[in-house]
């Protein structure tokens, strides 16, 4: 084990540079997020990851984000066990009637100020699983979503890229000006 | 003795015939799974109908026999067998077919918040739920302990409640249901293309294994047979996917067993087999790939050197990574003798995967059900007896070196040719049984003239999995229950559907 151990610290870091910010994401959170909250949590996110009815899919690249390779956590965020320790809460799945309770419930428990981020196509409208009688719909149409992260599964940059943007402070003006002109 | 050939002798050819019995015969079913002579393979409804998927292990023979309910109900084999009862309460929620006799009838995927009731039979409208009764516990001293939906860790939702004298479980009841989608009423009508993407999002970890089976189901029913570069290529993908799911859970195991190394190293090397995939086949979990008639998308000489080197890497890390674990008596401590589940009662259920295997039932798709191209390849299933959570972890490793194994031999063979036929759909129904890294997926269906789905069932190997984590559990101390349950990691999703 000394010898992995060894060959492991001299070895080149696999981390990899930060994916360029969503802009789209961007462009979601602009009309969304308040910059009074935003400075209110400085620069460090608790993140309460919650399955609303997911094929399990979209949780193998959450847990991929803590790899070597995108250590989410130097960019200030970890995965908390406690909807009470979080700020944002990361949904994925399309919401199922059987889970609806325990999201609301998850929701009402997240402190304030905090945000919903829903991860994947189910996430956004239901996905491939709209219509059926055990589904209700995306996180949206249980709890208000800040920020939508497209992908089937989302990949690990996807995703990275997304929570970024909810991290950024300033929102780039050209992306602050096609909102305006839309 | 009445044997399962004797039964469905004048049957179509084909491993999975199906044949109309009588309410007698079913019974005898009923019993040859109680005297362990024959594993329950599946167990399903259709709105006047009940079906029971079937395996003679002596012989080998398989069947599914099919009992008409036209009446609203049927004999329970969940009298006689305990893998059935599960299966009866989700008849029950979904079809509204009653199992007589049987044990348990408290309602199961149904938590009472449909619009419906019998989303798959003769629907009505719902009912304000009544609330679920766990079973009773008596005991001085016991305390209870209720987890979830919603757990602590990135994990599915399921709801665990655990009886405790101090700190060792005396009982675990798990109910679970919580992320069923309605998968299979989503498939009735639903046109090929769009049934083979619900199948491979039955359970995303195994997303390969599920789209083989639907694949293998339809390409049953309409005679196809695929090309043989199709085969191969699904199986690289299958292979992958194992050594994926093997080597994530291997680190995971012993993250829960307060060895953090290890799962480091498991999630690169995770990581990596991930992105080859990608180059390869261009999608991480290589979902949406494999289609009915063959593949989506042929692989090219850089994609097949990508998984060559990803072969050779691994090779060369892998073994360091298993001396770690073998030689670390932290870990070991925790692992060995920890969620025991003996012989007998995974013959009984019929589990599959690293879970049978590691308590002595050596059963495996693959070998049991050879098929294109793993009958011409050269490979063992491991198997141990012990049944404990270092069995099961050490099985997941001579799994992945078997892995290693083929993929080498099916890259080095891949033939030449075709990757997709046409299906030409017809009025006719096939199954199949697929080897995921979990275990068997069983998939039947049922085809309309138009190429649409009239009926598909889709059975999770964690159905047969998930019954023996609570005996697994028992005995043990409360903390030691996520080291167990990630030794097994059933699907929830799978299970739910
Ligand atoms: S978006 Fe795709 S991967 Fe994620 S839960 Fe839905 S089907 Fe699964």
């Amino acid at each position: 084990m000394r010898k992995l151990l060894f060959k492991s610290v001299l070895a080149l870091p696999l981390t990899e540079r930060a994916p360029p910010v969503d802009d789209r994401a961007l462009a979601e959170l602009a009309e969304k997020v308040q910059a009074t909250a935003r400075r209110r949590l400085g620069r460090s996110l608790s993140i309460r990851q919650v399955d609303a009815g997911s094929c399990n899919g979209c949780e193998l690249e959450i847990h991929a984000l803590s790899n070597a390779f995108y250590d989410l956590e130097r960019f200030g965020f970890h995965f908390v066990a406690s909807p009470r320790h979080a700020d944002v809460l990361l949904v994925t799945g399309p919401v199922t009637a059987n889970m609806r309770e325990a999201l609301e419930r998850t929701y009402a428990a997240t402190p304030d100020p905090k945000w919903v981020v829903a991860v994947g196509a189910c996430a956004l409208d239901g996905g491939l699983f709209s219509g059926s009688y055990g589904v209700v719909g995306g996180v949206s149409a249980v709890v208000p979503v800040d920020l939508h992260i497209r992908g089937c599964p989302p990949s690990p940059r996807d995703l990275l890229a997304g929570l970024l943007a909810l991290m950024k402070r300033k929102i780039p003006r050209r992306i602050l000006k096609a909102q305006a002109g839309r | 003795m009445i044997t399962l050939a004797d039964i469905i002798v004048d049957a179509a050819a084909g491993q999975w015939p199906r044949v109309p019995v009588s309410a007698d015969l079913w019974d005898l079913a009923g019993q040859q799974l109680a005297a362990g002579t024959w594993t329950l393979v599946a167990h399903w409804g259709e709105p006047t109908t009940v079906h029971a998927a079937l395996r003679e292990p002596a012989t080998g023979t398989t069947g599914i026999l099919s009992l008409d309910a036209t009446n609203g109900h049927f004999p329970s084999l969940g009298r006689y067998a305990p893998a059935a009862r599960r299966l009866e309460r989700t008849i029950r929620d979904l079809v509204g077919l009653e199992p007589e006799g049987a044990p348990d009838l408290r309602s199961w995927l149904d938590h009472g918040r449909w619009d419906v009731r019998h989303p798959l039979g003769v629907q009505v409208p719902a009912v304000a739920p009544e609330p679920y009764r766990f079973l009773p516990v008596d005991g001085e001293g016991l305390h209870q302990i209720p987890v979830g939906p919603v757990h602590a860790g990135i994990i599915e939702p399921g709801h665990f409640r655990f009886t405790a004298s101090g700190e060792t479980v005396v009982r675990l009841e798990e109910r679970l249901g919580y992320v069923h989608k309605g998968i299979e009423g989503l498939l009735l009508g639903a046109p090929l293309d769009r049934a083979a993407k619900l199948a491979g999002r039955a359970s995303g970890d195994s997303t390969v294994a599920y789209a083989i089976a639907f694949a293998q189901a339809v390409e049953a029913a309409c005679g196809v047979s695929v090309p043989l570069r199709a085969a191969y290529l699904r199986a690289i993908m299958l292979e992958l996917e194992r050594i994926a799911n093997h080597v994530g859970d291997i680190g995971a195991v012993c993250n829960d067993a307060a060895f953090s190394l290890m799962h480091a190293h498991c999630a690169i090397m995770r990581e990596r087999v991930l992105r080859a995939a990608d180059l390869a086949f261009g999608h991480r979990l290589m979902m949406d790939r494999v289609v009915p008639g063959g593949i989506a998308k042929d692989i090219d000489q850089k994609g097949k050197s990508h998984i060559s080197k990803l072969l050779a890497q691994i090779g060369k890390q892998f073994p360091a990574l298993i001396t770690i674990y073998e030689d670390t008596a932290s870990l070991q401590d925790r692992t060995v003798r920890t969620g025991m589940v003996r012989h007998d009662l995974v013959a009984q259920f019929g589990a599959g995967g690293y879970v049978g295997r590691a308590s002595g039932r050596s059963f495996d798709a693959r070998k049991n059900f050879p098929c294109q191209p793993y009958e011409t390849l050269d490979f063992e299933v491991p198997t141990l007896e012990r049944g404990d959570v270092d069995a099961r972890v050490r099985i997941r490793i001579r799994e992945v070196e078997q892995s290693l194994s083929l993929l080498r031999q099916l890259l080095a063979q891949l033939p030449e040719g075709d990757i997709w036929v046409p299906i030409i759909p017809r009025l006719a129904e096939g199954s199949t049984l697929v080897e995921g890294f979990r275990g068997d997926i069983f998939a039947w269906v049922r085809m309309n003239e138009d190429g649409t789905i009239a009926r598909c069932h889709l059975r999770d190997p964690s159905c047969f999995q998930w019954p023996l984590l609570e005996v697994a559990i028992d005995g043990n101390i409360v903390a030691d229950f996520p080291l167990c349950n990630k030794s097994f990691n059933c699907s929830y999703a799978g299970h739910d559907l």
